[in-house]
């Protein structure tokens, strides 16, 4: 799964973002393989948001470029679904019509009764099946973001983009929508990118985690791997072996090394190809 | 701070107010000065013409014989004898016909352009020096070009309820689309929704309330207008009617014109509140 130098299924290189006299990042380079689950930590203000929205074709780079399965990303599209970090419902459709709007936009042929019921088939995997008749606002925050992950998968997107889609959440609705993710990220196979600042979540949910340092001119520091064996189980997380050796790294980079790391690259740092850390069980 | 009032505690006080008022309305004319009938200033009477002078008394009449006069106009509102004299009910059906004429137009017109001012910055701005010149026009302004070009009161009339519901209609329509939240539109990007898809799902129920806002001033402002423009062009609608009942001094009918014209331009306004409700969301 990882090939450095061969071509990955999405491959950002060398993107670099700026505005009249703020630099966000620049060179930034890495790979995401198909099926895999990355995701991506740093301070607020860093260029997180701005890279998924480069990702999503929403935004696009002022260098370099993103390429995804041999062609050139230039605009959003419906292979890559975003769920966004303020669910972004539209208020005025139901849940089931919310997902039903993103099904019509994947296939125009379909008619109502068929958009309905796939609508509710999907509104079911995230367990809302009971709620596809309400409105956002009678809808709880977690609801509201289950509603938006249902709308993303409905299109069967090749790559998932998600902001902090859990952060506006409380801790035990976190944690339940967390894994579900997990689930069924491993399930489908899904390829995935995800900003967090949840340290848990990211062992949970990621393959590999991508290290931000602070803006502006941030960088990707390091990637980090995360070895932990799938299934993880959320409840039992903190038990399993190199659990507190990932977590202690990411904690370690985002109090000190964030800061420290900032500005000029260290010796000897490739943007291609920034440090890759495994941890030793 | 304010407390919740029970309905009929409001009710009640309502009732209590117009009772007083109207109380108050009969007593000052029947045991007044004026119900004796003492000389009135020679200018005035001039000015009411015969009336003042044949009964001497004061034409201002008391609720009770409003009250009778309104029900017999209601007794038959839609009765025709001649061009002049007609129902009050086709009147003000004249009118509304009008005012719903000038107003539909001006929303087939203001909407689709509104939604392209709001989704162009550039036509907003090519735009706009018009659209704030022309706004703060009094439509009456435009009567006498309108009764010059079309050379039809009746549709001068509806002409001028046009232009004077246009604006609000464009203006909020323009503002509705321009601020559609802008994580909507990325939805719609992402999902790839085209064009139409996307101005008749997202834009349009986005900008619906501020819309139907815009249609809510504009029709309370059309009504206000019309009793004007009929004034000024004569015919028929309940302007006419008002204009023709103090030619003839009978300002019973006028007090009832009053009357049905605020009953109309509530039951307009109610309407639109009704709509308003229905393509409202909240989050
Ligand atoms: N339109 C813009 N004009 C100027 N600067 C901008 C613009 N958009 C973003 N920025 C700047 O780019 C930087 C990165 O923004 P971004 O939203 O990507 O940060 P982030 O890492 O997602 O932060 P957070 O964790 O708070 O969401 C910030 O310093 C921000 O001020
Ligand atoms: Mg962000």
């Amino acid at each position: 799964m990882n090939k450095p130098y061969g071509s990955p299924y999405v491959s950002v290189e060398g993107i670099a973002r700026r505005f009249p006299g703020l630099t966000v990042f620049s060179d930034v380079w890495f790979g995401i393989e198909r099926g895999e689950f990355v995701c991506l930590v740093g301070h607020s203000g860093c260029g997180k948001t701005t890279i998924l929205n480069i990702l999503a074709g929403l935004d696009s780079p002022s260098d370099g470029g993103v390429v995804m399965e041999g062609r050139e990303i230039s605009g959003p599209a419906l292979d890559r679904a975003v769920v966004f970090q303020g669910h972004a419902l539209m208020p005025w459709l139901t849940a089931e019509q919310n997902v039903a709007f993103a099904l019509a936009c994947r296939n125009p042929a379909w008619g109502k009764a068929r958009l309905r019921e796939e609508a509710r088939a999907v509104l079911a995997k995230v367990g809302l099946e009971h709620a596809a008749d309400r409105k956002p606002a009678m809808l709880s925050g977690g609801m509201k973001q289950r509603v938006g992950i249902a709308r993303a998968l409905a299109v069967q997107p090749k790559m998932m983009l998600m902001d902090e889609p859990f952060s506006a959440l409380d801790a035990l609705t976190r944690g339940s929508l967390q894994e579900e993710v997990s689930r069924l990220a491993t399930e489908a196979g899904q390829t995935a990118f995800m900003i967090t600042h949840d340290v848990d979540e990211a062992i949970l949910l990621a393959d590999r985690i991508l290290l931000m340092t602070n803006g502006p001119n941030a960088r990707i520091a390091e990637v980090l791997v995360n070895t932990l064996p799938r299934p993880r189980i959320r409840a039992t997380l903190h038990h399993q072996p190199g659990y507190h050796a990932l977590r202690d790294h990411i904690m370690d980079f985002l109090v000190t090394r964030s800061r420290t790391l900032a500005g000029a690259a260290p010796e000897g740092y490739d943007p291609r190809d920034p440090p890759i850390v495994r941890l030793a069980e | 701070m304010a407390r919740p009032v029970p309905a009929w505690k409001a009710a009640l006080l309502s009732l209590a107010i117009l009772a007083l008022f109207l109380g108050g309305w009969e007593l000052a004319l029947t045991a007044g000065p004026g119900a004796g009938g003492p000389a009135i200033d020679p200018e005035y009477a001039a000015l009411l013409g015969q009336a003042a002078q044949q009964g001497g008394r004061t034409p201002m009449p008391a609720p009770s014989q409003i009250a009778v006069r309104l029900w017999e106009l209601l007794r038959d509102p839609f009765y025709v004898r001649g061009p002049n004299d007609q129902g009050i009910g086709i009147q003000v059906a004249w009118s509304l016909g009008r005012v719903l004429l000038g107003f539909f137009i001006a929303a087939l017109v203001a909407i689709p352009l509104g939604f392209a001012i709001g989704m162009s910055p550039l036509l907003n701005a090519a735009l706009n020096p018009f659209i704030q010149v022309l706004r703060p026009v009094s439509p009456l302004a435009w009567m006498p070009l309108a009764l010059f070009t079309i050379q039809d009161s009746s549709i001068s009339a509806i002409f001028v309820i046009f232009i004077c519901s246009i604006w609000p209609m464009l203006l909020n329509t323009a503002f509705g689309v321009a601020n559609v939240r802008r994580e909507w539109l990325n939805v719609a990007r992402t999902l790839e929704a085209g064009t139409w898809r996307t101005a008749f799902r997202v834009i349009l129920p986005a900008a619906a309330p501020t819309i139907l806002t815009g249609m809510r001033i504009s029709i309370g402002i059309a009504w206000l207008v019309i009793v004007a423009a009929e004034m000024l062009v004569g015919g028929t609608g309940i302007g006419y009617w008002v204009w023709n009942q103090w030619n003839n001094l009978s300002l019973a009918d006028i007090v009832i014109a009053i009357l049905m014209i605020g009953l109309v331009g509530l039951a307009l306004d109610r309407l639109l509140g009704l709509i308003q409700g229905w393509v409202s969301w909240q989050e």
